[in-house]
């Protein structure tokens, strides 16, 4: 790993300032980061740990009803304090990786890298969240741009994650057994105003909404409702662990299983 | 060059370090604790766990920095008082819960963690929770004993596969 200098800064706004510099780069939990600056695919001139920024830590319950998550809050962390507020969310984050990595590793980190594999962009996507910044508010339709691609300018802070509670909703993850990353995943979503489908892991673009589903789904939420639809291979990832036709399969599987669990 | 202060199996540390000193770097070179072992330079087999602040951890995985004022545990700090080993250690060697015994650091460090949260954990827990922890000799069968057994549970009943 190439050297750099290493600020922890105690608020956002310290945080704001160090990243203003030139080549700055925000450190989350570090567990993709560090292992990227050790093989060389990033080389920056300072690293700014957000972990020490107390006002972007912890769990609540907001007074419109949404659940507030900060943006350096660990998968641990959400896994027990969500549990009772958003129980499926809460599984979600207790899936992440291996019980390591879910003690080091946040929510905002993940959402900033956007890997195309990971899980919470499935859960942010499909419940419809809201990303907060320490500029601006980015609902999850604009947030999401593409693999490892977000709506974040260079500095930008994820300072919370606002997630409104849906009234069922479950994840469905196929584990890619040596990553724990989901080979592909469907994060299902029941509001009292339709249903959102975000499936991760599959496609080059990185997560997106199955609408064909949420119309289906939204109409009668049963796993029979997708039957009778079908999900295109095209742009969706060839990797050694599965074709195209292979995720679009995977794609309706779980998105069955999904609404079964949920239902 | 920075300074780091953090607390090592009950002991004060302090030393110079640079921004990219990973705290398994400061572990071993810097400390001489070369228990923690670095098997990968991917952050994925485990075999470099220890506990800061308590929980798990990947020392390969996160910064010198990061930890600093933590309270660290490393394998070094396992053993009882007296020296001897302690239950899951000798729960490892009473079940043959290692061969080669690269990734056993990582793997006490592992179920220690666990049986703090969990204390009477499931054959079915343990593997969950050993998910990060990579072991190429046994083949996970003994060493998911060996913690089975170290939680005082019975393990008359799991075969040696």
């Amino acid at each position: 790993m190439y050297n750099f200098e290493f600020v922890k800064p105690a608020t956002i706004a310290d945080a704001a300032k160090a990243l203003g510099t030139e080549e700055a780069q925000a450190l989350g939990g570090g567990q993709t980061l560090i292992p990227a600056l050790k093989q060389r695919l990033n080389a920056p001139a300072t690293l700014v740990s957000l972990s020490g920024i107390g006002e972007m830590k912890g769990v609540c319950r907001a007074d419109d009803g949404t659940l507030a998550i900060g943006g350096a809050t660990t998968h641990v962390t959400v896994a027990s304090e969500a549990a009772a507020h958003y129980p499926a969310l809460a599984a979600l984050a207790s899936h992440i990786g291996d019980p390591a990595v879910r003690n080091r590793g946040t929510i905002g980190g993940s959402l900033a890298n956007n890997d195309p594999a990971a899980c919470y962009p499935a859960a942010v996507l499909g419940s419809g969240a809201t990303v907060k910044t320490n500029t601006r508010d980015i609902a999850a339709d604009d947030y999401f741009q593409g693999m490892f691609t977000t709506a974040l300018h260079d500095g930008e802070i994820i300072t919370e994650v606002r997630f409104p509670v849906p009234q069922k909703a479950n994840y469905q993850k196929f584990v890619q057994p040596a990553s724990r990353f989901a080979l592909t995943g469907v994060y299902v979503a029941k509001f009292a105003d339709g249903v959102r489908v975000a499936v991760t892991g599959a496609s080059e673009n990185g997560v997106f909404r199955w609408t064909e589903a949420e119309a289906a789904l939204s109409a009668d939420f049963s796993p029979a409702a997708v039957e009778g639809l079908t999900v295109s291979a095209d742009g969706l990832i060839r990797d050694i662990h599965g074709t195209p036709e292979y995720r679009a399969h995977l794609v309706k599987v779980l998105t069955k299983r999904a609404v079964a669990a949920a239902a | 060059m920075p300074q780091v202060s953090m607390t090592v199996n009950g002991k004060a540390t302090s030393g110079t370090v640079e921004g990219r000193t990973l705290l398994s770097g400061y572990l071993r070179d810097h400390l001489g604790l070369t228990g923690t072992h670095v098997g990968c330079d991917t952050s994925q087999c485990g075999a470099c766990v220890v506990h800061v602040n308590g929980a798990a951890v990947k020392s390969c995985a996160i910064l010198a920095l990061e930890a600093d004022g933590a309270d660290v545990a490393t394998i070094e700090g396992q053993a009882n008082a007296d020296g001897s080993l302690n239950v899951i250690q000798q729960a490892f060697q009473d079940h043959h819960g290692l061969q080669c015994g690269f990734c056993t650091p990582g793997m006490v460090m592992s179920a220690a963690a666990l049986l703090k949260e969990n204390p009477k954990p499931t054959e079915r827990d343990v593997r969950e929770y050993l998910e990060g922890n990579i072991c190429r000799c046994t083949g996970y069968h003994n060493i998911v004993k060996a913690i089975m057994a170290a939680s005082g549970q019975d393990v008359t009943a799991i075969a040696a596969e």
